[in-house]
């Protein structure tokens, strides 16, 4: 038997992965949302058809989002997140002691549902009480947030479907509302490489550029994502992301990662020409 | 010919039997079904060029309707509690023309608000009736025009005992009504007709939350815009007659003007909108109701902001409300309308209906998601938060009386001359000058040029306001009518 999970990542380029069986399909309010497993990838997730994560990969997504910022902004007490249903990003923020308030604001309650059932290596830890979540629509939680928040970490599907609100100019201007003077913003920010998603990815940049005083843009690789090169956006209003980035104190934590490291923090700031040129044409 | 549910739609069902036929097209339109046209048909589709036709036996003639276009305007009067129903494929202008063509001849007297649309004052240029304004009264706060009180009706009927109808613009551009129940009782009870235009009321024939729709109070021709709140395409409208009307001469008057090649794909847009609105109108405007009273609760909580809603109602000039209408007063932050309309555009990507000097009107519908709305709340309150400035110097809009020398057509017909606009103070205006949106006029022909009015002009211009209807397009110059009063 042949089965595989296709996802189209421009209308001419496919990208698929043998599946091993589907354990889970349904509709929410918002979405569709499928569960399967495969030999290569082990168990993964999908919105609408769209990857969101796979066993296999997911670390290199959560440890980017998560420890870039956190070792910039290293006294982050309060933090709001918004999407991340599937929990990865909260896990490695759980990773902090000094960490102690998280808002998860996820749209789709289903998908929390259907995370904890499925993959508990992500979602596992949601039921920690330093986590309130709550289920709505996380343009409208924000909107009603003044200087509260140290950190906000977007952890958004795609800019069509249920994410498309995040990634608007009035969501970035709430979101510099919602933290405090010295507050950080991490945005999941698409890709570069093919052009719906540069497009997508420009557009999300022009918008925070207006919002914040300091916006930079960091890559990864991450192989189930669209082309594989992603990128994640810091903003902030006070800290640069290398120059006040705290190694020392960073690495006297002692967290065990597998894909970040300080000193992949501070290369991962350096684009390549064709990103640079692509960012400079909108700012 | 038997009786039709409003679960039927006629022309839809003719154009899909059409189909079925796959007759070969040697009569017009040229494009064939598109084939002749392959540009136009890769960007609008194959299957709305397949329905572009011409009127013929099996589709029935609009100009003369025996087969499915009647069955289908009859669906659409019972659907409205109207006697009759007209296809319209000229907007909801060609709607309100007729009505005006229809009850009036030369000189006839027609009495109506200052604040209707200037396709009501067209008609006048066309038949030479003349207005008896009647003066809407206005919220001098909000700067926005309201309904007609039933006293200054009557005292406009008493003056006037020969008018011939009494015409309403119900409800306004930003949800205003007025009691046209008893502004109706009033002009039967003198002889007059009723004419009320509808084009934002559509809607209030399928929901007892919202304000009396004409038909359903006995007014004798309304002039409804499916395309507004019913979902058909631009351009389609529906004309309703009461019993009191004679449906042939109507028939008449609107084939005066309209076309003979009237768009099937309007008239079937028609055709599915009504059943879709008599099938299911009852949940859909409950669905915006909700949507609209949410946006309305959140933007108010932003502050200093003011959607309105009813309890602006007194009774009389506000008699209702129609609460699907999500207007905000913007000028609290410093603010005109027109202003945070153009930031809406360009800055957050959104588009809103109109700004005028000091409201923002968003036009909601049932084709609106949640989401959409929580964007342009979240929208509003980044403006406050970024643009908020001084109110001081912001001019508030006042009725401007207008002063009427002559009627319409008279002035439009006149011999008359440009001038530059500032030479013009106490020149007789012969053509329009409106904001557009709403398209309501601030000079009509036959009205008097006064400073006060050019101030609004050039205070709306420097504003933004996208000013239409001289002869000059930059509104640099009027034409005004030759000799002094």
């Amino acid at each position: 038997m042949e089965l595989w999970f296709t996802e189209k990542h421009t209308p001419y380029v496919d990208f698929s992965i043998k599946v091993d069986r589907q354990l889970y399909s349904g509709k929410s309010e918002f979405q569709r949302i499928d569960i399967f497993d495969s030999k290569e990838f082990g168990r993964f997730l999908t919105l609408d058809g769209y990857m969101m994560l796979t066993e296999k990969d997911e670390f290199i997504y959560h440890e980017m989002i998560v420890h870039v910022p956190m070792c910039v902004h290293s006294s982050a007490k309060r933090i709001l997140v918004i999407g991340g249903g599937d929990g990865g990003t909260v896990r490695e923020l759980l990773r902090y002691p000094t960490i102690e308030h998280i808002d998860l604001v996820e749209i789709d309650e289903l998908v929390v549902e259907i995370c904890k059932k499925y993959l508990p290596h992500t979602a596992g830890c949601l039921g920690d009480p330093r986590i309130h979540s709550y289920y709505e629509d996380g343009l409208k939680f924000i909107r009603h947030c003044e200087n509260e928040y140290d950190l906000i970490i977007v952890d958004s599907t795609d800019p069509f479907g249920p994410g498309e609100g995040l990634f608007t100019k009035e969501f970035y201007g709430n979101c510099y509302k919602a933290l405090r003077e010295d507050g950080v913003m991490v945005n999941q920010h698409e890709s570069p490489f093919y052009k719906e998603d540069a497009y997508a990815m420009q557009r999300a940049h022009k918008r925070i550029v207006e919002s914040f005083p300091i916006s930079r843009v960091y890559q990864a690789h991450i192989p189930t994502y669209p082309s594989g090169h992603w990128l994640f956006g810091f903003a902030s209003k006070k800290y640069h992301p290398i120059r006040d980035a705290n190694w020392v104190k960073w690495n006297a934590l002692g967290l065990k990662t597998r894909y970040y490291n300080t000193q992949l923090h501070a290369g991962s700031f350096a684009l390549p020409n064709y990103v640079e040129e692509m960012l400079r044409d909108v700012e | 010919m038997g009786y039709y549910s409003q679960d039927r739609a006629p022309v839809l069902e003719a154009l899909q039997k059409l189909k079925t036929m796959r007759l070969v097209p040697f009569d017009v339109p040229g494009h064939k079904r598109g084939r002749g046209n392959p540009e136009l048909t890769e960007f609008l589709g194959e299957k709305c060029m397949s329905v572009d036709v011409n009127s013929m036996k099996l589709l029935d003639n609009l100009c003369h309707p025996v087969s499915v276009i009647k069955e289908a305007e009859a669906l659409a009067a019972e659907a409205f509690g109207a006697a009759q129903a007209f296809f319209m494929v000229g907007g909801t202008t060609s709607a309100v023309q007729t009505m005006v063509l229809t009850v009036c001849k030369r000189g006839d007297k027609i009495i109506l608000p200052r604040n209707v649309h200037r396709s009501v004052i067209n008609a006048m240029i066309l038949c030479g009736a003349v207005p008896v304004y009647v003066n809407p009264q206005m919220d001098h706060n909000l700067g926005i025009s309201l309904g007609m009180r039933l006293s200054e009706v009557e005292k406009a009927i008493r003056e006037n005992p020969d008018a011939k109808a009494v015409f309403v613009n119900n409800p306004t551009y930003y949800g205003i009504c007025s009691n046209l129940r008893s502004i109706t009782e009033l002009a039967h009870r003198h002889g007059l007709l009723m004419l009320v235009d509808e084009a934002h009321g559509t809607h209030f024939y399928f929901s007892d939350k919202l304000p009396d729709a004409a038909m359903h109070i006995g007014a004798d021709m309304a002039a409804v815009s499916m395309h507004k709140s019913g979902g058909s395409l631009t351009q389609s409208s529906l004309l309703l007659v009461g019993p009191q009307i004679h449906a042939g001469y109507v028939r008449q008057i609107i084939n005066l003007t309209q076309t003979t090649s009237g768009s099937y794909l309007l008239m079937v847009s028609l055709d599915i909108s009504r059943r879709n609105l008599a099938i299911r109108g009852k949940a859909l405007f409950d669905s915006v109701i909700n949507l609209v009273e949410y946006a309305r609760g959140e933007i108010n909580a932003i502050g200093d902001y003011y959607a309105y809603s009813k309890e602006l109602v007194n009774g009389d000039s506000i008699y209702d409300f129609d609460i699907t209408k999500l207007s905000v007063f913007t000028r609290p932050i410093g603010l005109a309308g027109i202003e945070v309309y153009d930031i809406l555009r360009d800055e957050y990507d959104i588009q809103t209906e109109f700004g005028d000097i000091a409201n923002l009107l968003a036009y909601v519908s049932v084709g609106d998601r949640p989401k959409d709305i929580e964007r342009l709340v979240s929208s509003l309150s980044e403006i406050r938060r970024n643009y908020r400035k001084d109110r001081s110097g912001m001019l508030a809009a006042e009725y401007i009386n207008p002063q009427v020398i002559c009627g319409p057509q008279e002035a439009f017909y006149a011999d008359k001359e440009s001038l530059p606009i500032n030479d013009t103070v106490g020149r007789v205006c012969s053509e329009f000058v409106m904001c557009y949106p709403p398209g309501i006029p601030i000079l009509a022909p036959g009205e008097l040029i006064t400073g006060e009015i050019l101030t609004y002009i050039a205070y709306a211009k420097k504003k933004g306001c996208s000013m239409t209807g001289p002869e000059d397009m930059n509104i640099e110059r009027l034409n005004v009518m030759k000799g002094d009063l």
